[in-house]
């Protein structure tokens, strides 16, 4: 007899069988089961705490039926359930009647009136009076708890989301419960605000409008807001968003529950990084990321002045033409803003039109990108699961914030092995069962003696004891492992880190690797081609050669190529040496592809105005390979054009076609040319999105769920069971004229040689903070006034050894000049190295990596001394 | 007359100034039942015990042998001793903590060593500070005399006792919240079933929860045998129990009493015990069993003090605290205050004991000063019977823990049997017995 595993239960509900998965909440297979249960601590991507207890159904037991909370009970084959009876309807409301009986009637001024899920099931559920005649419960208000969020705890219902979210899905302890009784509330740390970046996930969930968020407060009235549903492309994560505005004007994203992606969360830049595209109307300054270019800009007599489409196309299409004469002349960087349609048409004017193999989507800040096509690729889905996970990356919740929250749950819930190479401060390191701390330059060495099972290197800073237990989770081929890689540090040459890859990646044929990288649509871009021997749908041309960025760059002050071609992004800000950069745009003809203001446009002669998120429809890539569709929520402003239409208006200019004249077609000839994704997944409603070469991790979309994410406008009415469309078989990639890259196309690198740090100096990284001084930031007066001034961090060994205290200004000298910047201890910080963030200025408005940075060497080299 | 004759098994020392001290213990037997247990096997000292039929003294009653045999079935990683009493007018652990600490660290070895646990707490209300000092210097003394720590009486069994006092929430007196508070964690209620400490308890391992009282019994029933417990007492009450007189009596305290034997009469007018009303005044009502119990009226003071006995008059002896209240006392005025401490004490967790406690003490705080309306009396009924549905005995509940529906058992009572001074009082525009 074989064993039959049971892979359904049946229980009554309401007298009729239904069955549904072992194991389930109550409170979901009801809902399936087409009886919908009110709620409101309870929540989809949550532990249940049963704490508001409208949820009561009657379950019979050995005591007769008894009211249990449905959210807290998982089914049994069997159990007998009544949701319809007398005695839970007088449960319910009089639960409803107590939520209510301290809840303040501020509804008519209340964010939330209009969306408030303690409206909605007061309306469908609730007495049409208040029997409740005593002074309601009083509490200043509101009152802020975090600098983006403002907490009103009459209005708190005390259901525990917010808390349960910063405590379980953050692991953050800033908002918890103090007092008892009905005087109990939320309360932020007394010693710490609530400044995580995910702290407008709690408003988003809150079921009243107790909490609500800054840059949204008394801005629109649920009832006027219009949405779609896109993609975020603030970081390369890709979340699933609904986008909403008033008219013409963004009001507010909120995140969408994708299951393989961001399961309704996001980070506070994607969330409130909106005023970046709308909210400065008044900003002049082509300088500052705060200004949108809407019109066409020429520079006339030294100045950029604005003209017609014509004039300025005919001037770019002059400068394109002129350069192009020389062989090698033009170029083009940048890209990773754009959407996988633009990137398309972009590739084609530079590689077709101009016959250029000089492109790049990286700012020479990312990973070779042969490199990145060759390693077979893990979903975050997969990542999130592996037994092991290797990290060889900056901090991730500054880098890839909800990438964070997904492998945080699993390490958390599943108990997965965290192995961790760094040498900054990382918030997962105190889930890391082992932390291989390396100073900048030596992660091949670690990535080799973990390969090679040899001892530590010599002056390495980790135990053999260390890097023998990160092998044992590792195991023998890396089954079920996935290495998490990304640059960790702007002032470290990437062949370091390469060289660790290609190591992993040689010794370990079963690991899979999710790349970390972590601008917009990055991965779009370098997909359709944006980079030297790379072809669009993920093509290599190992015959071809071509200049990345930094080659460009010096290629340019060196005379070799004439014109640059920027697109979107802004070059300056975002390469680690500025001040070379500067030095080569300044002999360049420069034509800047762009929404926003920037350093760029210092040195550009034309300057085209092109839409963005938001503002512009097509698909794009996330890091992990999932293509999915961005949906134009407004309209861009002035004339700003999508690039699809502004790549082939100077392709016609040059006298050649691209044969794109829309984003529609530009997707559909992605798709019929290499197979690559993009118009079926504009029209594809069913999924969330489509991983590129991956059938297998085809995910359907869930239903909206306004009660679990309030302020989602749901077509799909509370109550009704979950979407169920059919499952369609999704595009498999299938490759085109050019092969894709093999791990056997990379040339092993010559041995890397960096150099010893003397006694004297430390090693300098540069890693990226989620609030930098990028475009989403500097762009939104909301987050703008977040964005932190530089410190130079380090080990409190090494403080101690300098005699230096935490907060002393010191003079750090580094290859190019010496800056003044404050000491912060931060115990993350492996011994001998001392950290930057990368985008950040100093009290007098100094960067220090433009002084810091040393273009000469592999790794920069700093020395202290104290005034 | 109440029925003294049996011996005095927890309140024998009470007499003795020194009661507190090893040296007054040892001279007194003790530490005796823990050698003979040492002698015995886990299962037998447990056997007598379950012999004893000794009910919990906390307010559950349920049987201390059955709770421990149910759990022998898997290993019982944790020993959890409730002494965070916190209800108004019961105040018999607090005695026991104070005059006979060494009683209780005896009783936790001899659990422990039942239950074949190497580690117990023993949680004591942080309001006790006299009491905390006295239990952790017992403590203290017991590893001085070989009693506890490594191989207790060169034996092979080892116990540690770590005395924890509680942070002042009467919620960590319910034995998950307590849990939580050992744990360090705000004093919330986990939702039972999963979280039946027997199953998933301190730690998340099975933990088996004991009252004060309870243990300070197993002294006396190991060294005397359960059946000399068991002959205490009728039917399921075996033995004694320590009774917190408080109210309009002329001699309030602790009194231990043989089960069933006695009655409410016997304890409120016996001249050795309570000794009658106050003025010898009439008796109005009375509390049986600690303030989350359904009240009687003078018709059942000759109800046996027993637990099925109580429990058959829909009501229960709880946490063994008797309040008199006398015809001068106002029972709209003892109703809301019984309520007001509940809602100052609910711990906000869940809903309906949240807003409900605070909802009816205001309606209460009205009726009782004047601002009452007659529509209040169906008001507050229907508020307590969406705490407690039915508002029967033993009441259901829409709550996590029974604090919520002990809510309703004093104002269900108050305007059962006294809808007229309810009625007075709003007739009247204010308190009567003002």
């Amino acid at each position: 007899m074989t064993d039959v595993i049971k892979t359904t239960v049946t229980l009554n509900v309401n007298g009729r069988p239904i069955e549904v998965k072992p194991g389930e909440l109550l409170i979901e297979a009801c809902e399936q089961a087409g009886d919908y249960i009110p709620r409101f601590c309870y929540h989809p991507r949550m532990e249940p705490v049963g704490m508001c207890r409208m949820c009561l159904v009657e379950v019979d037991g050995p005591r007769g039926a008894t009211l249990q909370p449905a959210c807290y009970i998982h089914v049994t084959d069997g159990m007998n359930v009544t949701t319809n009876s007398e005695k839970v309807k007088k449960a319910q409301d009089g639960v409803l009647e107590f939520l209510l009986a301290n809840h303040p009637l501020d509804c008519p001024v209340c964010d939330k009136g209009g969306e408030c899920p303690l409206q909605d099931q007061t309306l469908t559920h609730g007495s049409g009076e208040t029997r409740f005649i005593e002074e309601k419960r009083h509490f200043v208000k509101p009152i802020e708890i975090g600098k983006l969020v403002l907490l009103d705890r009459e209005r708190c219902i005390q259901c525990a989301r917010c808390t349960r979210f910063s405590d379980e899905v953050a692991g953050d302890t800033e908002i918890a419960f103090s007092g008892r009784g009905d005087l109990i509330e939320v309360a932020p740390s007394p010693t710490k605000p609530f400044d995580s970046v995910f702290s407008g996930n709690t408003v988003q969930i809150c079921p009243v409008g107790a909490l609500t968020a800054k840059p949204y407060r008394f801005s629109a009235r649920p009832w006027d807001l219009e949405q779609v549903e896109s993609t975020c492309t603030t970081c390369a994560v890709g979340c699933r968003v609904a986008v909403q505005s008033s008219g013409n004007r963004l009001t507010r994203i909120l995140g969408v529950d994708s299951d393989p992606v961001n399961h309704g969360w996001l980070c506070d830049k994607g969330r409130f990084s909106l005023d970046s595209i709308d909210g400065n109307e008044e900003s002049r300054d082509l300088l500052s990321a705060a200004t949108r270019i809407s019109q066409p800009l020429l520079r006339e007599n030294g100045v950029l002045k604005e003209v017609t489409w014509d004039e300025a196309l005919e001037a770019a299409a002059s400068i394109l033409r002129n350069a192009a004469q020389s062989s090698d002349g033009v170029g083009a960087v940048g890209g990773a803003s754009l959407t996988n349609e633009g990137a398309f048409a972009w590739e084609r004017l530079v590689r077709g039109v101009l016959g250029s193999e000089h492109l790049d989507a990286q700012f020479g800040d990312g990973l070779d990108p042969v490199v990145l096509q060759a390693l077979p690729k893990a979903t975050i889905d997969e990542a999130a699961a592996a037994k092991t996970i290797v990290t060889l990356t900056g901090d991730l919740r500054e880098e890839l914030p909800v990438l964070f929250l997904r492998l945080r749950e699993n390490i958390v819930r599943q108990n997965s092995a965290l192995i961790e190479f760094g040498f900054g401060p990382s918030a997962l390191r105190s889930l890391a069962r082992v932390s291989l701390a390396i100073r900048p330059g030596e992660a091949h060495l670690a990535a080799r003696a973990l390969c090679d099972g040899s001892d530590a290197p010599k002056g390495a800073i980790f135990t053999n004891e260390e890097l023998e237990e990160a092998r044992q989770h590792i195991g023998d081929s890396g089954e079920g492992v996935v290495f998490v890689v990304g640059r960790a540090n702007l002032a470290e040459d990437s062949s370091v880190l390469e060289e660790a890859i290609r190591r992993f990646a040689e010794r370990y044929p079963n690991a899979t690797f999710l790349v970390a990288l972590r601008r917009a649509n990055v991965m779009g871009a370098l997909d359709m081609g944006l980079a030297p021997r790379l072809r669009p749908g993920r093509g290599v041309d190992v015959a071809a050669s071509g200049r990345d960025t930094l080659d460009q760059l010096a290629a340019l002050r060196d005379g070799e190529q004439k014109a640059l071609l920027v697109l979107g992004g802004c070059l300056i800000g975002n390469v680690a040496d500025a001040p070379a950069a500067r030095a080569a745009l300044e002999k360049a003809d420069v034509i800047a592809v762009t929404g926003h203001g920037g350093a760029t446009l210092a040195y550009a002669s034309v300057v085209l105005p092109a839409a963005v998120q938001h503002e512009r429809r097509g698909t794009v890539t996330n890091i992990e390979g999932r293509v999915s569709a961005v949906t134009p929520k407004i309209v861009a402003p002035g004339s700003a054009w999508p690039d699809v239409a502004i790549a082939a208006e100077l392709a016609e200019l040059l006298g050649q076609s691209i044969g794109l004249t829309s984003v529609e077609q530009a997707a559909k000839a992605i798709e019929e040319t290499t197979g690559y994704p993009a118009l079926s997944v504009m029209n594809d409603e069913l999924h969330d999105g489509v991983v590129v070469g991956r059938a297998d991790a085809s995910s359907l979309r869930h239903a909206l769920d306004p009660m679990a994410f309030p302020g989602i406008r749901s077509t799909e009415a509370v109550g009704i069971a979950s979407y169920t469309g059919s499952t369609t078989t999704v595009l498999a990639h299938s490759s085109g004229v050019t092969k894709g890259a093999s791990l056997s196309d990379l040339t092993s690198s010559p041995e890397i040689e960096v150099g010893i740090a003397d006694a004297y100096s430390l090693t300098l990284y540069a890693s990226r903070r989620l609030y930098d001084r990028g475009i989403a930031m500097q762009g939104s007066p909301a987050l703008q006034p977040l964005i932190p001034s530089s410190a130079l961090a380090l080990h409190h060994v090494d403080l101690d050894r300098l005699g230096v205290e935490s907060g002393t200004v010191v003079k750090v000298t580094g290859a190019r000049g010496s800056i003044l910047l404050p000491v912060v201890l931060d115990e993350h910080v492996a011994r001998g190295s001392a950290g930057i963030f990368v985008g950040t200025l100093n009290s007098s408005g100094e960067n220090p990596l433009d002084v810091l940075f040393d273009p000469e060497h592999l790794i920069s080299q700093v020395r202290l001394e104290t005034r | 007359m109440a029925t003294l004759d049996a011996p005095r098994i927890v309140s024998s020392r009470a007499e003795f100034e020194d009661s507190y001290t090893l040296a007054r213990y040892l001279e007194t037997g003790g530490y005796e039942g823990l050698r003979k247990t040492l002698t015995m096997f886990p299962e037998a000292v447990a056997a007598e015990v379950d012999a004893a039929s000794l009910l919990g003294r906390g307010g559950a009653g349920f049987p201390a042998g059955r709770k421990w045999s149910m759990l022998r079935k898997s290993p019982v990683s944790y020993l959890v001793v409730n002494g965070d009493e916190s209800e108004p007018a019961t105040f018999k652990d607090h005695f026991l903590v104070e005059r006979d600490p060494h009683q209780l660290v005896e009783g936790v070895i001899i659990a422990a060593y039942a239950l074949q646990v190497a580690q117990a707490f023993i949680y004591i209300r942080g309001e006790f500070a006299l009491g905390l000092e006295r239990v952790q210097q017992a403590v203290n003394d017991a590893y001085a005399h070989g009693a506890l720590g490594s191989k207790i009486f060169d034996s092979d069994f080892s116990l540690d006792i770590v005395v924890h006092p509680g942070a002042g929430a009467y919620i960590c007196g319910e034995e998950t919240a307590l849990i939580e508070g050992l744990e360090g964690k705000r004093g919330f209620p986990r939702i039972k079933p999963p979280f039946f400490p027997a199953v998933t308890g301190l730690y998340g391992e099975p933990t088996v929860v004991n009252n004060v009282e309870t243990m300070s019994n197993l002294p006396w029933i190991i060294t005397n045998g359960g059946a000399a417990f068991a002959a205490l007492g009728v039917g399921k009450s075996t033995g004694t129990r320590l009774f917190a007189l408080a109210g309009r009596v002329k001699n309030p305290g602790v009194y231990e009493v043989e089960m069933v034997k006695n009655t409410f009469r016997d304890i409120i007018y016996d001249p050795r015990l309570g000794g009658g009303i106050t003025d010898d005044r009439a008796l109005k009502a009375f509390i049986p069993g600690g303030v989350s119990a359904p009240w009687f009226g003078p018709d059942m003071l000759d109800l046996a003090l027993g637990q099925d006995e109580v429990g058959a008059q829909g009501s229960m002896l709880g946490s063994g605290s008797i309040v008199v209240l006398d015809e001068t006392s106002c029972p709209v005025r003892a109703a809301w205050r019984i309520t007001k401490f509940f809602s100052r004490e609910s711990c906000g967790q869940c809903t309906p004991c949240r807003e409900g406690s605070g909802w009816i003490e205001r309606a209460m705080y009205r009726l009782e000063h004047g601002g009452g309306r007659e529509e209040d009396l169906a008001l507050v009924l229907d508020l307590c019977d969406n705490i407690a549905p039915g508002l029967g005995w033993p009441p259901q509940q829409t709550t996590i823990c029974v604090l919520g529906s002990s809510i309703p058992s004093s104002v269900h009572s108050a305007i059962q049997m006294f809808r007229d001074d309810f009625i007075a009082h709003v007739e009247l525009g204010r308190c009567p017995h003002d």
